[in-house]
């Protein structure tokens, strides 16, 4: 099947204005009469809800946390980007659309990078408006800084905490409308299942986290809002929350899941310390402008850093990449830290780091400079570490950060399947194979507070509000489904525990489906998974009852899915056989080492279907056309 | 090293709960305070028993999840960070440690360590923002906000809504974190349409929910994760009493 991305026709800079104007609209009055579902509260889920509620909709809103403003986009350290231009600096929608293609490697869709690009301006109004506080200057305008992947300054920021006072301005915006009753909260409600009635979104079955109760809502449409899925590698800069379960059961039920192979490392991690690690904190990568990095030249070489001499250390992108040096982009940088210690050149306990070294830099600039620079980040370094970054090298190795595949979506951020719609991370639209950074505040919000409000009335208005009620035998089986689930996870009580199997699981991905992927690997990650979803299914031990609250339950609900997953992230990066942004095929890459794209082959949306269980899954293409930039090869050379 | 741990155990809301004596072993310094309990409970799952249930989700310190109380202080004894930044590496062979919930009439344990603090999010939900709607904003640089203004109401908003505050206070007061989101608004010239009315409304929610009121302990800055000051329960008091003349 060839999909349909709906794109609007005419020129770029107009389609998003005529779509509006072509989309169907709901009388005021009747808009209470609908009952919208959103799954999630980070910056796209909150954004929605809140805007929906302004709207008038009823909405229903669910998190796993025990509050909506404890999300994981309250993580996000840097920024946010807009065209606003207002340095002067030659900054355009224009330039930040083509920005964002270019960097995400010629693998998104163009006219919603477009859109994207359009709506920023409009976030960091919003956001002013409901008062976050964002950076400013001492004549009292906003202020901006440079980020990576763009030679312009357009990144809004607030602190090292943008995400945090993003979030919370969509979280308070969500609190009037719970205050207004046109949204009623559900914390500490995790969806487990997605319902279709005659194959359209029309509810969901929750499990109640303190009670154990599993429960149906139905309603008109349902919002998936639920982030991404790089916790599947066990170890990454994700919430322990963060989990793919409900994309992957509307997977389950008919919904397209697109490029999961395009995940994306982050080089400037704290390594993993020992056995017991539980995930991984993400250090701005703005630290590699003054750090350089290095690996000792010898393997197994022991000696405290400062005892080997600059003739024994191999720095080894400067050398690599004499143009870029320690700036080269994030995948590359990712990949030399890997082979490094692949080679048995790490440092640390356990082998899985490199060095980032100031002594240089502070030799030529005084520490004072460095301390003012990044002087939280040293901070946080030495809580996590122990160590003084200062007077000897920090430690640093990658980490899976952000995943831009996600579940496929039209222009309309509805899912081949009616009534379901997916913004922020859990959709696959707007960052192609390789995300910029600050782009992902900037996509969530656009996705929540612009673009889903506009669109979700053309679906609504060819529906007869309230049609569906949860009486139905739909939400009955798929509570009867769950909660058979539940009972069988709990039933096996075998020798190991959660944790054990998704550690294993995350060291399958790690190893064979991480930032650089061959057929050999993945042919042996796709034998490997199977085996261990197997043996999961027969020794895993969940204690405690279903009806309590039970969080090895939880895990391991989440961890099931993971193990299925895991297996088509697998597929699809084997049948992409071509190099890309984050997916790295080694048999693909240019005498730099740099990703060899093969656009005559690959130029396209790969969109998996589910055939059913122990059924392959089925790939459906969207073709990629690009009307309005012109593709190129990168070089950071 | 090796560590005496005596954690709360109680099934739930209505039971009620007990200290409990676990041993844990061969604890690396480098494990976070979570990572340990990680290993004890995966112990305890192994050995057939229950695993200890505790709050904690981005184990960055942002998301304001986790809520231990460690030998009596919110959070622990080290300064500025959350349970889930606290290493072993503060700790030494041989020491005993005392692990509850955060406690506070208004935060009802739901389970063990678990408690709930949906309190907090009545309060916001009560005024605690900017009444906007999507759409209705202007140019961004159209409202010239000083960079002082700017840099205190960014003081205030790091507050991550732990509660910590709540649990450090002799009074279970939630004034800190209360004084934090009205200081952080009031500041703004966005934020000062409704300020006297959100003060106002914001604080009755607050003794509502089952809050003390604050006595002047500072208990709430010293085990406040985010080190927000006591100063902004003084703006707290100075825009309510403005209101009042309103």
């Amino acid at each position: 099947m060839i999909l349909d991305g709906k794109v609007p026709s005419g020129p770029l800079e107009q389609k998003w204005e005529n779509h509006v104007h072509d989309s169907r609209l709901i009388n005021p009055a009747n808009k209470r009469k609908f009952r919208i579902i959103v799954v999630g509260t980070g910056l796209a889920g909150a954004s929605a809800a809140a805007s929906l509620g302004e709207l008038g909709f009823n909405v229903d809103v669910f998190c796993y946390q025990d509050s909506s403003r404890r999300a994981h986009s309250i993580a996000a350290q840097g920024g946010i980007n807009a065209a606003k231009n207002y340095r002067n600096d030659g900054d355009s929608v224009f330039r930040l659309f083509h920005d964002t293609i270019k960097g995400g490697d010629f693998r998104a869709r163009e006219a919603n990078v477009y859109r994207l690009a359009q709506l920023s301006g409009n976030i960091i109004d919003q956001c002013v408006a409901q008062g976050v506080p964002f950076a400013r200057d001492y004549a009292g305008y906003l202020d901006t800084r440079s980020f990576g992947g763009a030679l312009v300054q357009r990144t809004f920021y607030a602190r090292g905490q943008t995400g945090q006072q993003l979030l919370l301005g969509a979280y308070q915006a969500l609190s009037r409308q719970i205050r207004d009753g046109k949204v009623q909260v559900h914390t500490r409600t995790e969806m487990v299942d997605l319902v279709l009635v005659q194959g359209e979104a029309k509810g969901i079955i929750v499990r109640d986290m303190v009670s154990g109760g599993l429960s149906a809502h139905a309603g008109d449409c349902v919002v998936l809002a639920t982030g991404g899925y790089s916790n599947v590698y066990y170890l990454s800069t994700n919430a322990k929350g963060c989990n793919v379960t409900a994309a992957f059961r509307a997977y389950k039920k008919g919904a397209l899941f697109a490029n999961p192979c395009y995940t994306q490392i982050h080089p400037t991690c704290i390594p993993a310390s020992g056995h017991y690690q539980s995930k991984l904190t993400l250090m701005s990568e703005s630290l590699r402008n003054d750090g350089r990095i290095w690996a000792p030249g010898g393997k197994g070489d022991k000696r405290p850093p400062s005892e080997i001499p600059d003739a024994e250390r191999d720095y080894y992108l400067e050398r690599k990449y004499p143009t870029y040096g320690n700036l080269a982009p994030r995948d590359i940088a990712s990949r030399a830290a890997k082979e490094a210690c692949d080679e048995g050149r790490g440092v640390g306990a356990t082998g899985r780091g490199v060095y980032l070294d100031f002594a240089e830099s502070i030799q030529r600039l005084g520490k004072a400079a460095i301390e003012e620079r990044y002087g939280n980040l040293f901070e946080m370094y030495e809580r996590i570490t122990g160590e003084d970054g200062y007077s000897t090298p920090m430690r640093i190795y990658p980490a899976p950060h952000y995943t831009m595949g996600g579940l496929w979506v039209d222009y309309n951020l509805q899912s081949n399947l009616p009534g379901l719609f997916v913004i922020g991370e859990a959709n696959f639209s707007d960052h192609g194979a390789n995300r910029l950074g600050a782009s992902a505040l900037m996509q969530g919000l656009a996705d929540g507070y612009f673009v889903l409000p506009n669109t979700i009335g053309t679906y609504l208005a060819g529906t007869s509000p309230g049609a569906v009620q949860k009486d139905r035998d739909e939400f009955q089986a798929g509570m009867a489904e769950a909660g058979d689930r539940v009972a069988r996870l709990l039933s096996i009580n075998g020798r190991k525990t959660v944790d054990d199997f998704h550690r294993e699981l995350g060291h399958i991905m790690w190893e064979d489906v991480g930032m650089a992927r061959s057929e050999e690997s993945l042919k042996r990650a796709l034998a490997e998974i199977p085996k261990l979803r197997s043996e999961f299914w027969e020794s895993v031990k969940v204690p405690g009852e279903a009806a309590d609250f039970n969080q090895e339950l939880e895990k391991a609900l989440r961890l099931a899915d993971f193990l299925e997953f895991g297996e088509l992230l697998a597929l699809d990066a084997l049948h992409r056989d071509e190099s890309c942004g984050g997916h790295f095929r080694v048999e693909h890459q240019t005498e730099e080492g740099e990703a060899l794209r093969h656009d005559d082959k690959f130029s396209f949306v790969a969109a998996w279907e589910y055939k059913g269980n122990g059924k392959a899954p089925e790939m459906h293409r969207e073709p990629l056309t690009f009307e309005n930039v012109k593709l190129a090869v990168r070089s950071y050379k | 090293m090796n560590l005496t741990l005596f954690v709360w155990r109680q099934k739930n809301a209505k039971e009620k709960g007990r200290m409990e004596r676990y041993e844990a072993h061969d604890v690396d310094p480098d494990m976070s305070f979570l990572e340990m309990l990680d290993v004890v409970n995966q112990d305890l799952i192994h050995n057939g028993k229950e695993p200890i249930a505790f709050d904690h989700d981005c184990r960055e310190g942002i998301c304001g999840t986790c809520s231990l109380t460690v030998n009596g202080i919110p959070h622990g004894e080290q300064k500025r960070t959350t349970v889930c930044q606290l290493h072993m590496r503060h700790f030494k062979d041989g020491d005993s440690i005392y692990i509850e919930p955060f406690r506070a009439r208004a935060f009802p344990v739901v389970k063990d360590l678990v408690v709930d603090r949906q309190a907090l999010d009545t309060v916001i939900q009560s005024g605690g923002y900017v009444s906007v709607s999507t759409g209705e904003a202007q140019d961004g640089n159209t409202l010239l906000i000083p960079r002082h203004d700017a840099e205190y109401s960014m003081d205030a908003a790091e507050c991550i809504g732990c509660g910590a505050c709540v649990a450090a206070c002799p009074n279970g007061s939630a004034m800190l974190f209360v004084g934090a989101k009205v200081a952080s608004l009031a500041q703004l010239p966005q934020g000062k349409v409704e300020a006297a009315q959100r003060v106002c409304v914001m604080t009755e929610t607050m003794l509502d929910q089952g809050f003390g009121n604050c006595s002047n302990h500072y208990e709430c800055e010293a085990a406040c994760p985010k080190g927000i000051s006591v100063k902004f329960i003084a703006k707290l008091n100075r825009e309510y009493l403005k209101s009042l003349k309103e």
